[in-house]
């Protein structure tokens, strides 16, 4: 129904696009100004892709809920230590497990450490880890994929095939072995969870330009010359990008779940670091004494900020994917 | 058909066998050396060197990778140095739990989510899909860990419904004797999978009810409730046998986080301990176990699906 009526109307009056080719160009979003209404009545036909995805999006009250619980934690995380002090370096052993009250809004752990202030500790290397993991796998999934699908045949076989080997490997059991071994800093934690998890961007970027491969614009730039490379990360790359960060948003949101998962079976960051799964770990032996601040606070944060890059991940799904649109 | 199956068999050989070459290839370029595991860090090289020669360890790979196979085509998966017994052994004595655990949630995951997802998807829009949906999303964000601590703390510590404390007996029938004590675990390991399949199952279901046939079933008059089990059901069902067989490999890995938060002790306890002794023969041996039962789940599935669904002819 929405085809019906916005696809015909951008193609009839390509001069009111002022160059602007919903299939070719990819800016970054843009900031929500008001919409371009130079061609009147068909005003949203007009604006350019970028625009009418960040409308989209923000018309998913989900979403925006979802951003701005992250924009709470990345405040929280990275901003909040400065404004409340706590010492995460030195134990102190006389006030272990406080419940929350003056001075420790939400008590002390099983050595004494602040559990408000540990908890801004543990989302900075979440939030760290997710993100650099994400952008490592979607990097080589990107790239694994658009190589796949271009070249076709025994070279697409091939690298699906192992693919299909990776995936068929439980995720959390590979990672767990490499990073009991090797895990220590952000980077590594990062490089572990990236390397084991570009199956899912590899696949989904290979379908995509399946798609583009035969497109009209791909054509043209192969007949002019244009070299696999050129193709790849000038034609195939940019017009995949949708789909590239809408699951950037799930690889984090993943990552922090796998992240959470190693630190609770006790191969998360050692001492001084710590993270939100070993901050649970710590403390659920201690929930038979009553001490529930030492694990649903922590908890909660996590189960927020999954859910917060799981909703931004659906919003954005929606908004990119124009069947979906609304009229 | 034959020609889809019998292509679709050789994928599954041909992934089968990569992953036999990935866990071996992580044995020797990750793992210590038998010799490192089971002479200790005190063990001079030499000494190390006689143990590895001894137990072939430091023939040329290609000759190691093909004993390798063969003794997995013998059920052999190598020797646990840590527990002085073969992998085999142990994953025998351990495996009936954690198949049972597993089945069981993944049994009770499909009877709550299919029937879930249908009622959310007939009910769309409404205060009570919008609230389970959101229940199902918060329970799909959250670690398999925390919600069976949560369940503990609910149920065990703080109703005293059942005992905090699992019965730590490792065969299945000890296990069974006290049934209650796994209701947690089974609810917890299904709790994420209910999540996720609940989800599936209600938009395949959006889209089977905006389908022609289901307007004629309106349009001849049938009852709603022969709509939704004959046609509905049916329809937006099957998909649900491709996402089963995918998510083996996240059943697994719940396996393994479920029965280290509540002490079983099943295969997935016994990864989590070997872990903490790097006892790499078993580590990549359940790897390559259930990456095995993965490929195998895919396959059992995609022929269920081809074989229920005659609208899927591959060729």
């Amino acid at each position: 129904m929405t085809s019906i009526n916005k696809d015909p109307s951008s193609d009839q009056l390509p001069e009111n696009d002022g160059g602007v080719d919903v299939t070719t160009t990819i800016e970054p979003p843009a900031a929500p100004g008001p919409a371009s209404t130079d061609a009147g009545d068909l005003g949203e036909a007009t604006t350019s892709g970028w625009k009418l995805t960040l409308r989209e999006f923000t018309r998913n009250k989900p979403a925006v809920i979802g951003v701005a619980v992250v924009v709470f934690f990345l405040l929280f995380s990275f901003i909040g230590p400065m404004v409340y002090h706590t010492d995460q370096i030195d134990t102190n052993l006389l006030n272990t497990d406080l419940p929350p009250g003056s001075g420790h809004p939400f008590g002390t752990d099983d050595e004494g450490f602040d559990v408000l202030g540990r908890m801004m500790k543990g989302g900075q290397i979440a939030m760290e880890i997710g993100l650099l993991s994400a952008l490592i796998a979607s990097v080589i999934g990107t790239l694994w994929g658009a190589v796949a699908g271009l070249f076709g045949g025994i070279v697409d076989a091939v690298m699906m095939r192992i693919v299909d080997i990776l995936l068929s490997i439980p995720f959390l059991l590979v990672v767990l072995i490499v990073a009991s071994k090797y895990g220590a800093s952000v980077w590594s934690f990062s490089l572990i969870l990236g390397i084991f998890s570009w199956l899912v961007p590899a696949r989904l970027v290979r379908g995509e330009v399946l798609t583009l491969r035969v497109r009209d614009f791909v054509s043209a730039a192969r007949v002019m010359g244009g070299s696999k490379t050129h193709l790849i990360f000038r034609h195939l790359i940019p017009n995949a990008m949708g789909t590239v960060i809408v699951n950037i948003t799930f690889q984090i949101a993943d990552a922090m779940l796998a992240l959470s998962a190693l630190g609770f079976l006790g191969f998360g960051l050692k001492y001084p670091q710590t993270d939100w799964g070993s901050q649970v770990a710590n403390a659920y032996q201690d929930l038979s004494d009553g001490y529930w601040w030492l694990v649903f606070p922590v908890g909660t944060a996590l189960v927020l900020v999954v859910m917060a890059f799981n909703l931004i991940g659906d919003g954005l799904r929606d908004a990119v994917d124009v069947r979906l649109r609304r009229r | 058909m034959t020609g889809y199956l019998i292509r679709r068999l050789g994928t599954a050989i041909i992934v089968i066998l990569g992953i036999t070459a990935l866990t071996f290839g992580m044995l020797h370029l990750i793992a210590l050396s038998p010799g490192q595991i089971e002479l200790g860090p005190k063990a001079t090289k030499s000494a190390i060197r006689a143990f590895n020669q001894q137990v072939g360890w430091n023939a040329p790979l290609w000759k190691q990778f093909f004993t390798y196979i063969g003794h997995l085509f013998q059920g052999n998966f190598g020797w646990s140095y840590k527990d002085n017994q073969s992998v085999m052994s142990l994953f025998k004595e351990k495996a009936p739990l954690s198949a049972f655990l597993s089945a069981a949630s993944l049994v009770l995951a499909i009877i709550i989510a299919i029937p879930l997802g249908i009622y959310q998807a007939v009910k769309r829009n409404s205060p009570s899909d919008i609230a389970l949906t959101a229940v199902s999303f918060a329970l799909y964000s959250m670690p398999v860990f925390l919600f069976a601590l949560v369940l503990i703390d609910v149920f065990a510590l703080n109703l005293g419904w059942v005992d905090p404390n699992i019965s730590q007996d490792q065969s299945l029938s000890g296990a069974l004797a006290d049934s209650k004590d796994l209701i947690l675990p089974i609810i917890a390991l299904a709790g994420t999978a209910v999540a996720s399949y609940s989800r599936y199952q209600r938009s395949s279901a959006l889209d089977v009810l905006a389908q022609d046939y289901i307007k004629v079933a309106r349009a001849k008059g049938l009852p709603d409730r022969l709509i939704y089990t004959r046609h509905l059901l049916r329809n937006s069902a099957l998909p649900m046998i491709t996402l089963i067989g995918l998510s083996l490999p996240a059943l697994i890995a719940g396996n393994v986080l479920v029965e280290a938060t509540f002490n079983i002790d099943g295969l997935g306890l016994l990864f989590v301990k070997s872990l903490q002794l790097s006892d790499d023969n078993v580590l990549l041996g359940y790897t390559l176990l259930t990456a095995i039962l993965t490929v195998l789940g895919n396959l059992v599935a995609d022929i269920c699906l081809t074989i229920s669904d005659p609208r899927i002819r591959l060729v």
